[in-house]
């Protein structure tokens, strides 16, 4: 049985800092929770095709699964949590911004 | 060491100006991110995952004050006052801008460094023996031949787009501190009837598929050197795997095609690279030759007792290896602190070991591909004056070869490839065992912990290797056993199950409880107990008696 479809955010890197970036469609923003959600998998392609578009801003954009909290996306997977805060081992990235 | 001339300094500035105009044509839109990245990536940037990240290539892992300085100002003015260095002697810098790279890469030509082959599949930074010129039973000091080396791969155009990426290093000695059967190609520098030649073996590498490395030629002549590297070159390039990224290293065409019917493609090869190529100029090796002669070494009647205390002396005992001459020392400065990321430096402490080494070292350092710091050349009467500036700058950790002295890769902290962490787990491991007495009562141990299956962290060739993987989503740690990557080259078995994050380092404890009730004497290495006892004893500390017997 496939898997059921969870929410997914468009997220990249910006192309001059290399800072995490979450596509709010329209623009970016450096806070997950500002993502916009696709909760089917036409709303997903349609959102990555729309976030894919402004290859001047961004670098390797891709969709990251969510989760709603509070009616908000939240990272489900630990890659996507540790790229909203930054590396472990010092307070540097989003942590301390 | 060997001194750039205005051509390469000239070349230098040309690439820079080159790479700025490219990433202002990428900023503007003229190149799209399919054009660029392969640009980015000759110029060692990448992007990771919280930052791009700016390699920068140390040749054989030398070092002079002057370059260490400018290391630590680009580390202050362009990232995060901090640098990591790597198990292939280079440093790598976590926080730059791309629109900054550039002025970066005018500051280190400055100093005759560059970013230049730190990525791509293309012939990377040639590594030695950080002990090299400095070590006893040398034959020769093999970074003669490493910049040889370098100057024949750097912008080699028949070479610039390899199957993959492609790793030398070379030994002056016959312990192998330079992990040659692990690389790509590993070089022994040999003499035989007072001619120097080169052991040349192939095929060596860690990543998914560990292999060690096959020797090819015995006795190269070094007149053929080239002739010779070129033949694997061209037998590679051409014959290497382009379809599956991870088949495309030139240990799996060994693999695939057969040692023996491979060497004779690079003999064949060989006799036709000889024709066209002219044998390697005796002058020319002279003048590297001659760029590598050892400082004008102190002559000093001086009292070891002068300045001994307790401390200064764990850590001779612990940090410095013989040198060549009696009344010298190499010292290897810790980049390990006891609960610290491995290979991380700060600015400060990098201005401090380049005011070191100008000051009492004959302005030479080494980066180790331990991801320590080495003063190659040190005169014993500059010991204790060495050991208090050390102190001062937090750098004077007596870890050496011991359980907190851990190579970890960056990791899921910072690098896009990585399947978990893996600096936190060396963090927690150096706390485990902080007190330095007992670290001491364990003995040698090498542990060697990776953040993925490319292995960056050496995990294979660990006496204790830890590899990170995503398992469903969840951070686990496997154990590998019995890894050497000296010259008794071993892959590590696996040990069985993976462990999670808050599992993995109780499970090194009990590894170490286990070597402890098990050695016959405080004599008796983690490693040659292993050896004498395999898996079984630590499978049993491990999963329980059961499992080991079930597994």
């Amino acid at each position: 049985m496939p898997r059921p479809f969870a929410p997914k955010i468009a997220t990249a890197n910006h192309l001059l800092e290399g800072d995490v970036i979450y596509f709010t469609d329209p623009g970016w923003s450096r806070d997950h929770s500002d993502a916009a959600v696709a909760q089917t998998v036409a709303e997903a392609d349609a959102l990555l095709a729309r976030a894919s578009q402004e290859p001047h801003l961004t670098v390797g954009v891709y969709l990251a699964d969510a989760a709603l909290v509070d009616g908000r996306p939240a990272p489900t997977h630990f890659r996507e949590a540790f790229r909203t805060c930054g590396p472990s081992n010092y307070f540097h990235g989003k942590q301390a911004e | 060491m060997y001194t750039y001339t205005d051509f390469d300094r000239d070349f230098l500035r040309a690439r820079v100006a080159e790479f700025r105009d490219q990433v202002a044509r990428r900023v503007d839109g003229s190149l799209t991110e399919d054009e660029f990245k392969p640009l980015r990536l000759m110029n060692g940037v990448y992007l990771q995952l919280h930052a791009y990240m700016l390699r920068v290539a140390i040749p054989y892992g030398t070092l002079r004050s002057a370059q260490m300085r400018k290391l630590a100002e680009i580390a202050d003015r362009w990232d995060k006052g901090y640098g990591h260095f790597t198990t292939r002697q280079n440093i790598q810098f976590n926080w730059p801008k791309l629109s900054d790279v550039p002025d970066m890469l005018d500051a280190l030509a400055d100093v005759d460094m560059h970013a230049i082959q730190t990525s791509g599949n293309c012939i990377r930074n040639v590594t030695a023996d950080h002990f090299a010129g400095a070590t006893p039973g040398e034959v020769e000091d093999p970074r003669i031949t490493a910049e040889l080396i370098r100057q024949w791969s750097t912008d080699h155009p028949e070479f610039a787009y390899l199957p993959r990426k492609f790793k030398l290093a070379v030994t002056g000695t016959e312990e192998d501190r330079a992990v040659i059967r692990f690389h790509d190609i590993g070089i022994r520098v040999r003499q035989q009837n007072g001619e120097i030649g080169y052991q040349v073996v192939i095929g060596g590498g860690l990543g998914r598929t560990p292999m060690i490395g096959k020797v090819v030629r015995d006795f190269l002549p070094r007149a053929d050197l080239f002739a010779y590297l070129e033949a694997i070159l061209k037998v590679y390039n051409l014959s290497g795997r382009r379809d599956n990224k991870y088949k495309a290293r030139i240990k799996i065409l060994v693999h695939e095609t057969g040692v023996e019917e491979l060497k004779a493609r690079i003999e064949g090869a060989f006799e036709t690279q000889k024709r066209l190529l002219p044998d390697l100029n005796p002058d020319v090796v002279n003048r590297i030759h001659e760029s590598f002669a050892p400082p004008a070494f102190k002559e000093t009647d001086f009292d070891p007792n002068t300045g001994q205390t307790p401390p200064l002396q764990a850590f001779i005992d612990t940090n410095t290896h013989p040198h060549k001459r009696a009344d010298h020392l190499s010292v290897t400065v810790s980049i390990k602190p006891i609960g610290g990321t491995p290979g991380d430096a700060t600015s400060d402490q990098m201005r401090a070991l380049a005011d070191i080494a100008e000051t009492h070292a004959y302005d030479e350092l080494r980066i180790s591909h331990e991801q320590n710091v080495i003063l190659p050349h040190v005169h014993r009467a500059n010991l204790p004056a060495i050991y208090a500036a050390l102190r001062d700058a937090g750098l004077a950790t007596a870890n050496i070869g011991l359980i907190s002295d851990i190579i970890a890769c960056p990791g899921m902290d910072y690098c896009a490839l990585a399947t978990a962490r893996s600096i936190p787990i060396a963090q927690q491991i150096g706390e485990a065992f902080s007190d330095l007495d007992a670290q001491h009562d364990i003995g040698p141990l090498k542990i060697k912990i990776s953040g993925c299956i490319n292995a960056c962290g050496h995990h294979h060739v660990g006496h204790i290797g830890i590899l990170g993987l995503d398992r469903a989503g969840v951070e686990n740690y496997q154990i590998t056993l019995g890894g050497d990557g000296t010259e008794d080259a071993t892959l590590g078995a696996r040990t069985g199950p993976g462990f999670a994050y808050d599992e993995i380092v109780p499970a090194v404890e009990r590894l170490i409880e286990t070597y402890l009730d098990h050695r016959s004497s405080p004599d008796e290495t983690f490693l040659a107990l292993y050896r004498r006892l395999g898996l079984a004893p630590f499978k049993a500390a491990l999963y329980g008696d059961t499992h080991a017997k079930a597994a």
